[in-house]
């Protein structure tokens, strides 16, 4: 098929930017996305032109690493994918397609589609862990019972691949959906409990920090996640801060 | 001090702040409803509780200013929130699909909000501003049977009633994205969860309508 794409170029973080018109001719269905960008950037090199770059790395939808709006939606059109795993089938002969990098103020733009995701690094590094001692004699955490509902929703929170998508879509920038899921990964497990006091103020102050906005429950967030991560993630989020709120000594 | 500050200064302090106001809110909506309706039905008994509103020291002297607080906090900090969210993404979208993934009445809550905010200066300068200058700087005498006449009189005019019945469209658009957002805010969300976002449904279509259908009849048989 022959596309139309509309392109977001920008040089460096400094640079204005803007929209690039730029036809695709002679792209299969099956491809990919990022294959479908791969063609065209052959296209532009062997033109002498600049490529456009774009964040990637697994290519099968679990290293969050893949970016871009599509068309208006982060990761495009489809559900429960990443722009890895979109298809060209998703799209028809002759479309205009429009692809620019996800946008927040917390995720400034490096280059063309390529942003920095680095404030999702920190909120993660403020708290999204547990201590635990290497010294030889770790307990097995299988040794601790743990009921089944509570480990698939752990489980289910723990899919969150830190993509992004949910910030880009949210008309308020927010990124409580990540944090919502990195919190209840361990708060919904007894390993998570000695420090999730600590742990949720730190990672909600981290992400206030990073300039992210406030969350106002659209839901879209939960819509364009590639992994389905649940608003009652936000819900439990909003729990334990407030519990840790009431609770703290300091 | 510092947990109250904490709270206020945090998004996810804000937002259960925001949510907390807009539960005393949709209560106190909920208890003006009742009140108007007896307009309907009776003159005397609207007249009876109306002067016991507008007489009760508490409340005239308690109620009456949380009220007022509640509703400028709600105001406040959503406007507060709204400039805060809008800074956080410098760069718009050329093209975004909203409504792909969400609702309008959510993505344009400023909106509905800002109007329900136009009409509430209307509506004061209706009812509330000649109440206070009537008891407290005219200081004219108490008369328990005035209320009816004076409601009836307002809604004489079709004009007025427009605003109102555009006005109470906006609340429903409003509701229908806040009633079940506030308690998603609050951290409610559960197996009730889906029966209550249809309450939340009932709630926002049928109190508007309801103060829709009070101003109506009151312009129509008052
Ligand atoms: S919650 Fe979903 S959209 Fe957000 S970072 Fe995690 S996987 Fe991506
Ligand atoms: S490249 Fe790894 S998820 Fe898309």
């Amino acid at each position: 098929m022959n596309l139309t794409l509309k392109i977001w170029r920008q040089k460096s973080p400094k640079d204005q930017g803007k929209m690039v018109d730029y036809p695709v001719s002679d792209i299969s269905e099956h491809m990919s996305f990022l294959e479908m960008m791969d063609v065209l950037n052959e296209t532009l090199i062997a033109k002498g032109e600049e490529p456009v770059a774009f964040d990637h790395d697994c290519r099968e939808g679990i290293c969050g690493m893949c970016s871009m709006y599509i068309n208006g939606e982060a990761h495009g059109p489809d559900r429960g994918v990443t722009t890895c795993q979109l298809h060209m089938r998703k799209f028809k002969d002759g479309d205009t397609i429009y692809i620019e990098p996800f946008r927040a103020k917390a995720f400034p733009v490096i280059k063309d589609l390529s942003v920095d995701r680095s404030s999702f690094d920190r909120i993660q590094q403020a708290g999204g862990y547990i201590s635990v001692n290497t010294s030889g004699n770790t307990q097995d955490a299988n040794a601790i019972p743990i009921p089944k509902d509570d480990a698939d929703l752990a489980m289910d929170a723990a899919t969150c691949i830190g993509c992004g998508a949910c910030v880009a879509t949210c008309k308020n920038s927010s990124a409580m959906l990540f944090v919502g899921a990195k919190v209840s990964q361990y708060a919904l497990l007894p390993q998570g409990q000695v420090e999730a006091s600590q742990r949720v103020q730190n990672m909600v102050k981290q992400m206030d920090d990073e300039g992210f906005g406030n969350c106002t429950n659209t839901g879209a967030c939960e819509v364009e996640c590639p992994k389905g991560i649940s608003l009652t993630n936000i819900a439990r989020l909003n729990r334990e801060f407030l519990s840790a709120k009431a609770s703290s000594k300091n | 001090m510092s947990l109250i500050k904490e709270i206020f200064t945090s998004s996810v302090g804000r937002k259960i702040a925001m949510a907390l106001s807009a539960f005393f809110l949709m209560v106190f909506l909920l208890q003006h409803l009742t009140i108007n309706l007896t307009s309907v039905f009776s003159e005397e008994l609207f007249n009876e509780l109306s002067h016991f509103m507008g007489t009760n020291p508490v409340v005239q002297f308690i109620l009456q200013p949380v009220l007022i607080f509640g509703v400028v906090f709600h105001f406040v900090m959503g406007f507060a929130l709204e400039i805060k969210n809008k800074k956080a993404r410098e760069v718009s979208y050329a093209k975004n699909n909203g409504s792909a993934n969400s609702s309008w009445f959510s993505r344009n809550m400023i909106w509905s909000g800002l109007f329900i905010l136009f009409f509430l200066i209307f509506h004061f300068k209706d009812f509330w501003v000649p109440e206070m200058v009537y008891k407290y700087v005219q200081f004219k005498p108490s008369d328990p049977n005035r209320y009816y006449h004076e409601v009836v009189e307002m809604f004489h005019s079709p004009l007025r009633v427009g605003v109102y019945i555009l006005a109470f469209v906006f609340l429903t658009l409003h509701l229908l994205h806040g009633f079940s957002s506030a308690f998603q805010s609050v951290g409610a969300n559960n197996k009730y969860t889906e029966s209550l976002k249809m309450v939340g449904k009932v709630y926002a279509i049928l109190v508007p309508l309801g103060f829709i259908f009070i101003a109506l009849w009151l312009h129509l048989n008052g």
